[in-house]
């Protein structure tokens, strides 16, 4: 087991968003994330308070592209999305219903 | 672990309960008050009051009288005093539960009133809270358990940590003989697609996603009038950083583990009936409702893996919560059974989860209380299917 623990999960390498697993995360912070299917280890720098639980973009996501969780589509970005960035309802919805 | 036993009440027809109660159930909700007088008269039995039972029809009717019996038939039940406003429909509940040979007796309210229905019944469940306080239990192997999943209040640590504990526990039991059941219809929309693939085989896939579809095209379509985001994903999962339904049904489907296949598809409060195995049950996504149809299924007990902290328990099944959230665990522990928030750090891994799940389904079984019991919640709330006559 890893003696420090993670600021973020990762589901899969293919994933365009990280899950914040610690509380107090404020916009700036560098953190570390753990890629849960490859076991790789990454950082990236959040532009945003990330509260726990919430998700940030790994990568630029464009207006109406699909995003992946888990390897699979949860649905499509409905503005641009930069890397760091609060992913959520205001930015991100379903494709279905 | 292929030996694991627990000490279970076996009863006549075979199948094995965690809890020995005596259930006064009413047939409707007029017979609610009577209900609840005799649990008061005799203490130590158990009145499940609800709100239908009156005027229903078709398959809504099919659905209440499979509920409510099943209910009394559940082998956490040692005997049933039932109670209904007149005898026809009343006898009908009684004559299902009697199909188990456990003792149960019906009463009917008009040409008698509440009060003397009241004193007949509570001599007989004085008798039959006698009589169950002798029965012992007995050491029964893992595979004469039935348990039931359901996640409630869910947010991303639930994908991450709590849905894949009890993904484990459903891949080692299902290959020890256990009855495993998952449900929640509405909840997989996103995820149908791979859910379809964990069927045993193409008849009982296309089962499945034929329920699904189904839902979708009788309920959601005629009906919403959103994209649903508040109700399904819910508030408290939006709170918790879930954001749409494909979200949320990806992470529920970590649920049924990574090998297990699902051999039938059971209908709302059906009972299984092609042996050990994993079960999907059509019901809908709300805590309360899934698990009382998955009790009147025969389950005896549940798992209820849980992000933001939904507080459900059941009067006939016990509710494990369990947590990988560690705001959770910190702000209202009082509910959490396990705790997994281990996982998010790295300080566990998911087979020491899921073995911390079996010791704690084993000490439930056996007789520990869970935080729901303890607490005292005993929701009990019938699925209804569309508006009365």
């Amino acid at each position: 087991m890893s003696s420090t623990p993670p600021d973020f999960l990762v589901h899969d390498e293919r994933d365009a968003v990280g899950v914040v697993v610690v509380e107090g995360i404020e916009a700036g912070q560098n953190l570390s994330g753990w890629i849960m299917d490859s076991d790789k280890t990454i950082s990236v720098k959040v532009n945003h308070a990330i509260p726990l639980g919430h998700k940030f973009a790994l990568k630029n996501i464009s207006n109406g592209e699909s995003v992946l969780k888990y390897g699979e589509n949860i649905g499509h970005a409905v503005a641009d999305i930069a890397p760091g960035d609060h992913v959520h309802v205001h930015n991100l919805k379903t494709s279905k219903w | 672990m292929s030996n694991l036993s627990f000490w279970g009440y076996r009863r006549e027809n075979g199948r094995v309960g965690i809890r020995n109660h005596v259930v006064i159930l009413p047939l409707d909700d007029l017979s609610n008050a009577a209900c609840e007088a005799v649990a008061n008269n005799i203490k130590g039995t158990l009145a499940l009051p609800h709100h239908y039972g009156r005027l229903q029809f078709g398959e809504d009717l099919e659905l209440h009288f499979r509920t409510l019996i099943g209910a009394g038939a559940n082998p956490n039940v040692a005997a049933v005093v039932v109670i209904g406003i007149e005898p026809g429909w009343t006898a009908r509940v009684v004559e299902g539960i009697a199909k188990t040979g456990k003792p149960v007796q019906g009463f009917a309210i008009e040409q008698h009133g509440d009060i003397e229905t009241i004193a007949s019944a509570s001599r007989v469940a004085k008798d039959f809270l006698q009589a169950a306080s002798e029965l012992q239990r007995e050491e029964c192997p893992l595979s004469d358990l039935w348990v039931s999943h359901k996640c409630g209040e869910s947010d991303t640590t639930s994908g991450m940590g709590a849905n894949p504990t009890v993904g484990n526990f459903i891949d080692k039991t299902d290959a020890m003989g256990v009855t495993n059941c998952f449900g929640e219809t509405s909840e997989i929309t996103g995820a149908e697609h791979l859910c379809r693939e964990r069927a045993i085989n193409k008849e009982v896939g296309d089962k499945w996603f034929a329920t699904w579809q189904a839902y979708m095209d009788e309920v959601i379509e005629p009906n919403k009038t959103s994209d649903l985001s508040e109700s399904q994903p819910t508030k408290g999962n939006i709170e918790g950083g879930l954001t749409t339904i494909e979200e949320k049904a990806m992470g529920n489907l970590q649920k049924i583990g990574k090998n297990a296949k699902f051999i039938d598809v059971l209908v709302p409060a059906e009972t299984p009936t092609k042996g050990p195995g994993l079960y999907f049950m059509d019901t809908s996504s709300a805590a309360a409702e899934c698990v009382t149809l998955q009790a009147a299924g025969g389950f005896a007990v549940h798992i209820f893996p849980t992000g933001q902290g939904n507080i459900i328990g059941n009067p006939i099944e016990p509710v494990i919560k369990v947590t990988a959230n560690p705001r959770t665990v910190r702000t209202m522990g009082e509910h959490v059974d396990l705790d997994v928030s281990g996982l998010l750090r790295r300080e566990m891994n998911l087979d020491q989860a899921g073995d911390a799940l079996i010791d704690m389904v084993i000490r439930t079984c056996n007789g520990r209380l869970t935080a729901a019991e303890a607490l005292g919640h005993r929701e009990f709330v019938m699925t209804k299917l569309y508006r009365s006559a």
